[in-house]
């Protein structure tokens, strides 16, 4: 008893002297921020994105959009149990896949656009081929012990799930089992984001953390802190060296993988709603920032200064996409609607 | 039974936080500049920044001009 005790008190003192070493190490590179750095970049000025296309069809809250990698597709997921998959030109629904669970939280479009995959409160990732016929599952990956928030293909072959349960999970499509188990968050992980080159991804969770991993080893290599409530949304920069972070502490926050540390924080006073949902423009100048006050808000990443507003949502903005072509961002909202916007 | 989770989870922690201990780091400064750097070089391909011409925008309809 008391030499597990006296290893417990040298164990705590070993952590708590290696996280003094991280923040000493972390503040020794800290010599200034992303605003001072930015200050000869130009201003984007005000930025006004005009509202293309309103596409109704769900008949429930939206909970999340994603989209193909062809820039004209993109599905979205209600809790009126469909996934629509939407030519988005046109503003035409071209496939309805109708969901065991209508609690769905997240939808993902396979990079081949023959995939996509969906789950929620079942806490089951169900991936379903929308190229057949009529939409057929493929395969419901069950494992997780909480509800699913986030999924992510890397293939056909290879899919990425964050849950509840705080663990994210990388599973082998071909034989239905998890490959990968991460496991590191203490709180329901909420979002995750796979890095281009598939060798790392980023997550964020209810423990106000953000956490990148080795994909391939399955180990957490860097905790990034900040937030002072849960993160809901993540996504990475566009040259991969960074990423952003949106929270229900109302502000979102951009992190540099190398610098191991916040860069800047993007938050407004008179904001005092929670981040539901971010997405970047191509350039990783426009940070497209969906609240629960209806509105998504546009941020210059440099400068760290609202730009800009999309408002005409009815309620909150769930979640938000800006396709690979970078020619529009769209918005979904618990209203039932999805605005197309450039 | 407890006691033991707790010293082997302390042991996992204290290997965790030596790994994130390890990271090489480079300054703010520098990591901030190349992050304006990547934004600069691409605003000019960034039709969210710059605009998309009327005439090529995939979600407007297209419009027929009538010559009055």
């Amino acid at each position: 008893m008391a030499a597990e005790k006296a290893e417990m008190d040298a164990l705590k003192k070993e952590c708590d002297g290696l996280r003094t070493q991280i923040e000493a190490a972390r503040k020794a590179v800290n010599d200034g921020n992303m605003t001072s750095a930015a200050g000869s970049a130009t201003e984007v000025g005000r930025v006004q994105l005009k509202l293309r296309k309103s596409l109704k069809g769900h008949l429930a809250k939206i909970y999340s959009m994603h989209w193909s990698s062809d820039s004209r597709s993109m599905i979205s997921a209600s809790q009126d149990g469909k996934l629509l998959v939407w030519d988005t030109h046109t503003g035409n629904k071209l496939v309805a896949v109708p969901l065991k669970s209508a609690w769905v939280m997240s939808v993902a479009f396979a990079p081949s656009g023959n995939l996509v995959a969906s789950g929620g409160l079942d806490n089951m990732c169900t991936v379903s081929n929308i190229k057949a016929a009529s939409p057929k599952t493929l395969r419901e990956l069950d494992a997780h012990t909480g509800y699913l928030s986030c999924c992510r293909f890397l293939s056909d072959t290879e899919i990425l799930t964050a849950s509840g349960d705080t663990t994210c999970c990388l599973w082998d499509l071909e034989t239905g089992k998890q490959k990968i188990i991460f496991t590191n968050h203490i709180g329901d992980c909420m979002s995750l984001a796979l890095s281009k080159d598939e060798n790392t991804f980023v997550s964020g969770a209810c423990d106000s953390l953000a956490k990148l991993w080795d994909l391939r080893e399955g180990t957490c290599k860097q905790t990034f802190s900040g937030h002072t409530s849960d993160i809901n949304a993540i996504q990475f920069f566009p040259n991969g060296n960074a990423f952003v972070t949106g929270s229900d502490d109302c502000s979102c926050k951009m992190y540099d993988l190398r610098s191991d540390q916040e860069v800047i924080t993007y938050q407004d006073g008179s904001l005092n709603a929670g981040v539901t949902s971010v997405s970047l423009s191509n350039s990783g100048r426009l940070i497209f920032a969906g609240y629960d006050d209806f509105n998504c808000h546009i941020w210059d990443s440099l400068k760290g200064e609202k730009v800009g507003v999309l408002s005409g949502h009815d309620n909150r903005v769930s979640c938000t996409g800006v396709p690979a072509d970078g020619m529009g961002v769209c918005t979904g909202s618990w209203d039932s609607f999805l605005k197309l916007w450039n | 039974m407890t006691s033991n989770c707790n010293v082997s989870n302390m042991r996992r922690l204290v290997e965790q936080l030596k790994l994130e201990a390890s990271v090489e780091r480079i300054k703010v400064s520098e990591a901030a500049a190349e992050l304006q750097q990547f934004c600069l070089q691409n605003a000019s391909k960034d039709a969210l920044l710059v605009g998309v011409p009327t005439g090529s925008n995939p979600f407007r309809e297209p419009r027929s001009c009538a010559v009055v």
